[in-house]
């Protein structure tokens, strides 16, 4: 009975651990969200958010989308001629990049440059005192260090998720009518025929979500970071581990609420 | 309160869980003088200092400057009086991603007291106060030595003209003669300004430079006041101990209990 009864406490303990961190994760982002709407508004670092988070990660994002494209072409293609239903290849790629592959893609691609670097860099500033010598120079660090990053990270990662929807659709062109024998004109018609509007907006508002969420707990590890360089490298890792993890749940459940009706 | 008392710790109390930091601590500190508090590692002088700076709440008591408590100010009061001061960290904790004029003037820029234009050329003056050439100001503080680093942090701690200075450990990781130089610096600065100053260091040499007042802060009491000049000889048996740094001393007995 006793053992029965540990186990119970000590998976009560877990739940609440974990609803603890939630609730804390959530207060910080909710802190963070509302500066962004209040001044003082600090557009330098804003501006350098959005160039670390959206250009500065655009090789990466590029060289991705066209790879997953060119090889969702080659598999869609060995699938698809088994019954002789090749020519919904560039639905399926459009589809596909689109709604899917671009966003999460894109999504894991910058929580793992990005995310490690926020969390490496507020955490090192937290370890070195930095964030209290903002305080005391009469600048709130919320305001200065995570609402820019967290507006950045929502902004630019849709803006990444356009090219990456256009290059990624572009690998497979390349491979249909390159590699597998499609007519040019007639794949891109095709392509431009299937896509719809909502198609796109939908993986862009995921996007939107996404880099919320990347900045968000590359803010949060690394302004909880304690410890030292040990401390700093721990956030950086619960940085790129939340995020990911946040990132797929996220995808589900925005892919429920966009296409479930 | 006296005219001349310009901040007033009392009561001061400070846990974190089951450990007290703080045990009620009951300090003064004159208008225009420098206050320094020793004490051993893990005494509670970092976190009386950050409690004052409003880094850290602090569970019970309060910390009156010029006659108001400043933990009964609403937020944006409190942001106000934090203006007023100016702080040097022990490691300087110079801002890495920013150059050194914009690290001198940030606090300036922050609260518009200075256009960007005019900044570097602002932060030029306080580096020449501190000692150091006009061109420090385009490096960044990676590149500049643990003395300059900590000239830089001084020059940005002044730059607002503060009306209280707070230092903590200046001295800690550099040489004899490079701690002489940040001392004559600090006393320069706070004569300047006429800032009232607290500065927290285990070095008694620059405890007895810099101070006019002195006290010992011990398991998180005051255990002793006195001038500056009476540290190596103040009749306290724990305070000879730390300061003569003896191994067999009350504090000894108490770490063995």
């Amino acid at each position: 009975m006793n053992a029965l009864l540990d186990r119970i406490a000590r998976l009560g303990r877990i739940v609440i651990a974990v609803l603890h961190s939630v609730g804390e994760v959530t207060l910080f982002g909710m802190a963070g969200v509302s500066h962004i709407f209040r001044p003082p508004f600090y557009g330098r670092a804003f501006g350098t958010a959005m160039m670390n988070i959206g250009f500065f990660s655009l090789p990466v994002v590029a060289l991705t989308a066209v790879f997953t494209g060119m090889v969702l072409a080659l598999q869609s293609f060995t699938g698809f001629s088994r019954f002789s239903a090749e020519g919904a290849i560039a639905n399926v790629v459009v589809l596909s990049v689109t709604r899917e592959l671009g966003p999460v893609l894109a999504g894991l691609i910058v929580a793992g440059r990005v995310g490690a670097a926020m969390a490496a860099e507020i955490g090192t500033m937290r370890v070195t005192d930095q964030i209290d010598a903002l305080s005391t120079l009469s600048t709130d660090p919320m305001k200065y260090l995570v609402a820019p990053r967290l507006l950045a990270g929502t902004l630019s990662l849709p803006l990444l998720v356009v090219v990456a929807d256009i290059l990624g659709v572009m690998g497979g062109y390349l491979i249909a009518a390159l590699k597998l024998g499609f007519n040019s004109t007639t794949y891109i018609a095709r392509t431009l025929d299937f896509v719809q509007l909502d198609d796109v907006l939908s993986g862009l508002a995921k996007a939107a979500v996404f880099g919320f969420l990347i900045a968000l707990m590359g803010c949060y590890q690394g302004y909880n970071s304690r410890g030292g360089a040990q401390g700093v490298g721990n956030a950086t890792t619960s940085a790129v581990v939340a995020a990911s993890i946040l990132i797929l749940a996220f995808d589900y459940v925005l892919t429920e609420m966009f296409f479930a009706r | 309160m006296p005219a001349s008392v310009k901040l007033r710790i009392a009561g001061l109390k400070k846990s974190f869980g089951d450990k007290l930091v703080l045990d009620g601590i009951d300090l003064e500190v004159e208008a225009g003088s420098l206050l320094v508090v020793i004490g051993g590692s893990g005494s509670g002088k970092s976190v009386l200092l950050k409690c004052i700076l409003g880094l850290i709440e602090p569970d019970a008591g309060t910390i009156e400057i010029d006659g108001r408590d400043i933990l009964a100010l609403p937020p944006e009061q409190r942001a106000v009086e934090r203006g007023k001061i100016g702080m040097l960290f022990q490691n300087g904790a110079l801002f890495d991603s920013l150059p050194v004029w914009e690290n001198v003037t940030f606090g300036l820029l922050a609260q518009d007291r200075v256009k960007r234009a005019e900044a570097p050329a602002l932060a030029a003056e306080f580096l020449k106060q501190v000692g150091l050439a006009e061109t420090v100001g385009e490096l960044s503080p990676a590149e500049l030595s643990g003395g300059m680093q900590k000239r830089v942090a001084l020059a940005r701690a002044i730059a607002a003209r503060p009306e209280m200075l707070f230092f903590d450990e200046p001295t800690t990781g550099l040489d004899p003669i490079m701690g002489a130089v940040i001392d004559g610096l600090i006393i320069d600065c706070v004569k300047r300004l006429g800032s009232t100053a607290v500065a927290i260091t285990h070095d008694m040499a620059s405890a007895r430079r810099i101070g006019d007042a002195a006290a010992m802060i011990n398991r998180g009491k005051i255990i002793w006041r006195g001038p500056a000049s009476a540290l190596m000889d103040s009749g306290n048996a724990m305070v000879d101990q730390f300061t003569h740094g003896r191994r067999e001393g009350p504090i000894q007995m108490e770490l063995r209990k």
